[in-house]
């Protein structure tokens, strides 16, 4: 009975109903898209930074992160190699030798990260092919090398040259080697700028005098979200007193903590969007009690007990906030899905820097359904809270002043 | 014998600022079956009297006995129920719950007293039709003229058969036809169902119709006149 009596007030006042289920309505659509967009946005920035070089995923020798040695290599066994097979979230598996080494012409001398890659594989993730300013991409294993632009610009060098490399390879042995420079690379990161040299796998294994062997295994993932099953998969696939797995986390431990400093800025920004939200709902909230408390008195004064009148209010607010969330949603997923398609481009000093870096400079939104679902009930525990609101009136209400006006 | 009776009842409003003696001592009493009006000029205690009797508001001095019970001595809640078996109000206006219709209504007490389904259907037929609204019983409140609404109101005040039905000026919103109209239900359902009805009013042509006319002014009862019919 009570219920039908909330019922029937809903529509009652269809002017009314529509301004507080609007309310709600905005609140979800204005919070859902806020986060989607926040989330998207750092989604995208570390999608950009990650497979920028390192990868979601990495797995080493036991040991080698800490100490970044040559003499941590291990050997590229066939299982290792198609460890996607084994879990299906890793799209690509890039086999890479790593280490310092000294490369000079004639008087200059610098030092530089000499990485062996398989070029394929390694412009699958991160795009390296789409950074040659100048000349052409590696093949599979030709005697050439591919400098970045700060590299060649210490030294002197231009396309065609040739660069000569000296370094301290596999257990002690002395690496040397000269190459000539087929392509030039641009990275917006100045650290990378200044010190990278890429040869085909096989020669950096014959420089190194590490034949057969890598330093690193980067796993290529679509998403953050394919971490966990990766790990896994993985820790039940390696031998793990032999190899060391790594995510992203591990080896970029400064984003992570910007990420985290950036969020605890939202966190006021959230704040003040759900207390204007409560503000809006609390204001329609309050208007209802108002403007009912003749009505209240006489509902009273015939009979009906204080809880069973607070209760027949609280409910309609709940299903107003219920059907405001739901709406809020329905309008959300369109609005979402949109800018989660075409997102937004940002300009200015900005997308500037980000385009420096080669990444992209768009927001796109996050389309997924826990956000929808989050800001949706979080709106609507306000609005339950809120509420309480009426109930709290009704029981301090005093009949006779009620029904006077 | 189901009798109202006040003694020295005294109601302050405002204590704190300009006190208003909305009642100043009034003994009354009032027996089963009586059809009384309470009249005097406007602030005169008429509401505010109907109001203690009720139990809606308590008095600051003196003693309410409804049937026995004494009205002070309970606790809000108790009110409730006690004014939900006992005595039916009908107000001034907008008395109904405008989203049901006449007949749930007319049901809704008997509801939350939890009658079973086919006696308040009945029992809501039956009043609907004693007050002449066989034909409205689904309509809702603004559906209804001022005069329908009224006798939905009483019929509701009458629904789980109370010793007594209070009465605000429940014709003040009405025609001259539709007051006539209500005051011949009330006076038949008085004659019938053995109710006791207490209004109060302005109208000298609702005046004409008591049995008992008790004249307030300045909170305090100034006559008190029995007539027969
Ligand atoms: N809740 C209240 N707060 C303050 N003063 C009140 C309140 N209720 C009534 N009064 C005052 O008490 C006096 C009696 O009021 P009451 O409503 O009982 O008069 P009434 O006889 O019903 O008048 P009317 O014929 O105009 O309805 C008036 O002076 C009124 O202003
Ligand atoms: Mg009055």
């Amino acid at each position: 009975m009570l219920f039908r009596l909330a019922w029937r007030n809903i529509w009652r006042n269809k002017r009314r109903t529509a301004i507080t289920a609007a309310s709600i309505l905005f609140a979800v659509l204005f919070a859902t898209f806020m986060e989607a967009i926040q989330k998207g946005a750092w989604d995208h920035m570390i999608n950009s930074v990650v497979n920028y070089y390192y990868g979601y995923v990495q797995v080493h020798e036991k040991g080698y992160w800490d100490e970044q040695a040559i003499d941590k290599a291990f050997p590229l066994v066939d299982s290792l190699m198609k460890l996607d097979e084994k879990a299906p979230e890793i799209r690509e598996v890039l086999p890479r030798i790593e280490s310092f080494a000294l490369a000079s012409t004639g008087d200059h001398t610098s030092g530089v990260m000499v990485v062996g890659i398989d070029p394929e594989r390694e412009n699958s993730m991160t795009s390296l092919r789409d950074r040659i300013s100048k000349g052409k991409y590696l093949e599979d294993d030709e005697e050439a090398a591919l400098v970045a632009e700060g590299v060649a610009e210490n030294l002197g060098l231009s396309l065609g040259d040739t660069i000569v490399l000296i370094s301290q390879g596999y257990h002690g042995v002395n690496a040397a080697g000269k190459y000539p420079i087929k392509g030039l690379v641009n990275f917006g990161s100045p650290d990378l700028n200044k010190q990278m040299v890429y040869l085909p796998l096989p020669v950096a294994q014959y420089f190194y005098g590490a034949t057969g062997l890598v330093t690193s295994l980067a796993l290529k993932l679509d998403e953050q979200d394919d971490i966990k099953p990766v790990l896994k998969a993985l820790y039940t696939e390696l031998d793990t007193s032999a190899y060391e797995v790594m995510d992203w986390k591990e080896m970029l431990p400064d984003l992570v903590e910007a990420k985290t400093v950036d969020s605890a800025g939202n966190v006021i920004v959230y704040i003040i969007l759900y207390l204007i939200i409560a503000f809006g709902i609390f204001g329609t909230i309050l208007m209802m009690s108002k403007e009912r408390e003749y009505e209240f008195g006489v509902l009273i004064s015939i009979g009906l007990h204080r809880w069973q009148l607070g209760l027949t209010v609280w409910m309609e607010v709940i299903m107003l906030g219920l059907l405001g969330a739901l709406m809020g949603i329905l309008a959300s997923i369109p609005l979402v899905w949109y800018f989660h398609v075409n997102p937004l481009r940002f300009s200015g000093d900005y997308a500037a820097a980000m385009e420096k870096f080669g990444f992209e400079p768009i927001f796109p939104a996050i389309f997924e359904a826990h956000i929808f679902l989050t800001q949706a009930l979080l709106v609507f525990i306000i609005t339950a809270l809120l509420a309480l609101y009426p109930i709290f009136k009704i029981r301090k209400l005093e009949v006779v002043q009620a029904m006077r006006a | 014998m189901k009798v109202i009776t006040t003694k020295g009842v005294v109601k302050v409003y405002n204590p704190d600022k300009i006190p208003v003696k909305a009642l100043n001592g009034v003994d009354l009493e009032i027996k089963e079956g009586e059809f009384t009006a309470i009249v005097g000029p406007s602030g005169s205690g008429k509401t505010t009297l109907l109001n203690v009797i009720g139990g809606l508001d308590r008095p600051d001095e003196g003693d309410v006995e409804v049937g026995g019970h004494d009205i002070d001595a309970m606790s809000d809640n108790d009110l409730i129920d006690f004014r939900k078996e006992h005595i039916g109000f009908v107000f001034q206006a907008y008395n109904l719950i405008p989203v049901l219709t006449a007949r749930e209504n007319v049901e809704f007490v008997m509801l939350l007293q939890n009658r079973p389904k086919k006696e308040r259907r009945e029992r809501a037929e039956e009043l609907l039709r004693a007050v002449g609204l066989e034909d409205k019983m689904d309509k809702r409140p603004s559906e209804l003229s001022g005069g329908q609404q009224q006798r939905v109101a009483v019929a509701r005040a009458l629904a789980p058969k109370p010793d007594f039905i209070l009465a605000d000026e429940p014709t003040a919103n009405l025609d001259s036809k539709s007051s006539a109209n209500l005051l011949d239900i009330m006076a038949e359902l008085n004659r019938e169902e053995k109710i006791t009805f207490v209004f109060s009013t302005h109208d000298q042509r609702v005046i004409d119709r008591a049995r008992r006319i008790v004249t307030l002014v300045d909170g305090k009862v100034s006559s008190d006149e029995v007539r027969g019919e």
